[in-house]
């Protein structure tokens, strides 16, 4: 129980998917400019996440039984991205307004390195199904976590005078470098509170 | 005559006007992860432009038997398939390279700078035409990298090509007589200084990013060119996005009612 604590803090914390281990870039930085698109995306992801964790964990025991773990990638990567449409036809049929919050992002999401690298790294780290899960859940909570504050970082930026030369992404790459940065005080806090 | 002309734009245009990095603003997520130090950029670019150009002359070479309603899965599946092959020689004759990069190699599949290419080049070109694409863009991602490692190394870690071994060591053992790069750290300490640590952290990474944005982007706009975006326009994703008008719609209405 304390281990799985421990993982929930990392992901949200000292170990943030997006702020220190550098998932998914490319919707953090694209689709963070108004809070509620920032948070729709975020919740499509963890959705996915823990959906794909699900998915993939059974078939890799499956594919080391059979020693075919050099397959993993090709396996993996289309099984998202069966998934992703799965989920996306299930939502538009069955939950018409959650697929209006959610849906428009599903079909980024299958490029979106976070998904496929939390499930790599769940096999790597060699978890338990358990601690896959709640590895994923941390790592999407994380997700949010910096796609919300980053979004309001943005906010207030627009009302700032940047210099000519930064405007536009290289601003935005600085006040990422910034919210990084202050994440790096949590460093030891899972250490601190006894988790580990 | 005429034809190798172009071949050479269409190798040329991947190194500058085009840079897959700094001017498509693709495949960020490598670009920020492992260019701590110039050999694992020197490494993830390498291991990207095979995939790149292999993937590029099959997708290619197939463009007119994948039926377009599902090229995109097609094309990930050729990709998928090359990375594997890729991750496997790395871990065969470069084992450190694969500790260092991690997750980050067999996620060379989701690069969208591979996607990208074979969307809105390889489907469209000849076999010939789309190497030499796949090339360009491949050295011009590694020279990308590379500037992101010097500064990030030299800066942060106070050493430029350091653990250059690691890759080496596919040529045989101490190439070079074992010179494993070079190391200011001496010379630093003897004027009172450190390296400053910040730069190899991921904050660092962001920053050196945005700089190198910046500098790209002046470059750019001095020489009448557009700024470099990220959006739509240079997703891979875009021609098969559904969403992309509804996303657009929303957008565009939020910005009316703001």
């Amino acid at each position: 129980m304390k281990y799985m604590i421990a993982l929930l803090v990392m992901g949200l914390l000292t170990n943030n998917f997006v702020l220190s281990k550098f998932y998914g870039i490319c919707p953090f930085l694209g689709v963070s400019k108004k809070l509620n698109t920032a948070v729709g995306m975020s919740a499509a992801v963890i959705f996915v996440m823990l959906m794909a964790t699900a998915a993939t964990y059974p078939i890799n025991v499956l594919l080391e039984k059979n020693d075919l773990a050099f397959l993993q990638t090709v396996i993996f990567i289309l099984v998202i991205a069966a998934l992703v449409q799965m989920v996306e036809i299930v939502l538009k049929k069955f939950m018409k307004p959650l697929y209006n919050s959610l849906g428009i992002y599903l079909p980024l999401i299958t490029t979106n390195c976070a998904v496929l690298g939390v499930v790599i790294l769940n096999i790597d780290e060699g978890y338990t199904f358990l601690q896959a899960m709640v590895n994923s859940l941390g790592a999407g909570l994380g997700f949010m976590l910096a796609m919300v504050l980053f979004a309001g970082v943005r906010k207030k930026m627009e009302n700032c005078d940047v210099p000519e030369f930064l405007k536009g992404l290289p601003i935005t790459l600085v006040a990422a470098s910034l919210v990084s940065l202050s994440f790096l005080g949590f460093g030891g806090i899972v250490e601190g509170m006894g988790l580990i | 005559m005429a034809e190798k002309k172009s071949l050479g734009k269409e190798f040329t245009k991947g190194l500058i006007k085009e840079n897959p990095v700094l001017r498509l603003v693709l495949g960020t997520c490598p670009t920020l992860a492992v260019t701590t130090s110039v050999t694992n950029a020197i490494g993830m670019g390498i291991a990207a432009t095979i995939v790149l150009v292999c993937s590029n002359i099959v997708i290619s070479a197939l463009r007119k038997i994948i039926p377009s309603k599902v090229r995109i899965p097609a094309y990930i599946v050729v990709i998928a398939s090359f990375v594997t092959i890729v991750q496997m020689l790395v871990k065969a004759f470069v084992p450190a390279l694969d500790t260092a990069l991690g997750a980050f190699l067999p996620l060379i599949v989701v690069n969208c700078i591979i996607l990208g290419r074979a969307e809105a080049f390889a489907s469209k070109n000849t076999v010939l035409y789309s190497a030499v694409d796949g090339l360009g863009m491949g050295v011009g991602f590694t020279a990308a990298l590379c500037m992101m490692g010097t500064c990030r190394e030299v800066l942060g870690a106070g050493t430029f090509l350091a653990g250059i071994q690691d890759l080496l060591v596919l040529f045989g053992d101490n190439v070079l007589g074992g010179w494993n790069g070079f190391d200011f750290n001496g010379a630093l300490e003897f004027v009172g200084l450190q390296p400053i640590t910040l730069f190899i952290l991921p904050a660092g990474g962001f920053f050196v990013f945005g700089i190198l944005m910046a500098v790209a982007n002046k470059i750019a706009t001095s020489n009448g060119k557009q700024k470099a975006v990220l959006g739509c326009a240079n997703c891979p994703m875009a021609g098969t996005c559904t969403s992309k008008k509804e996303h657009e719609n929303c957008e565009n209405k939020e910005a009316a009612t703001v």
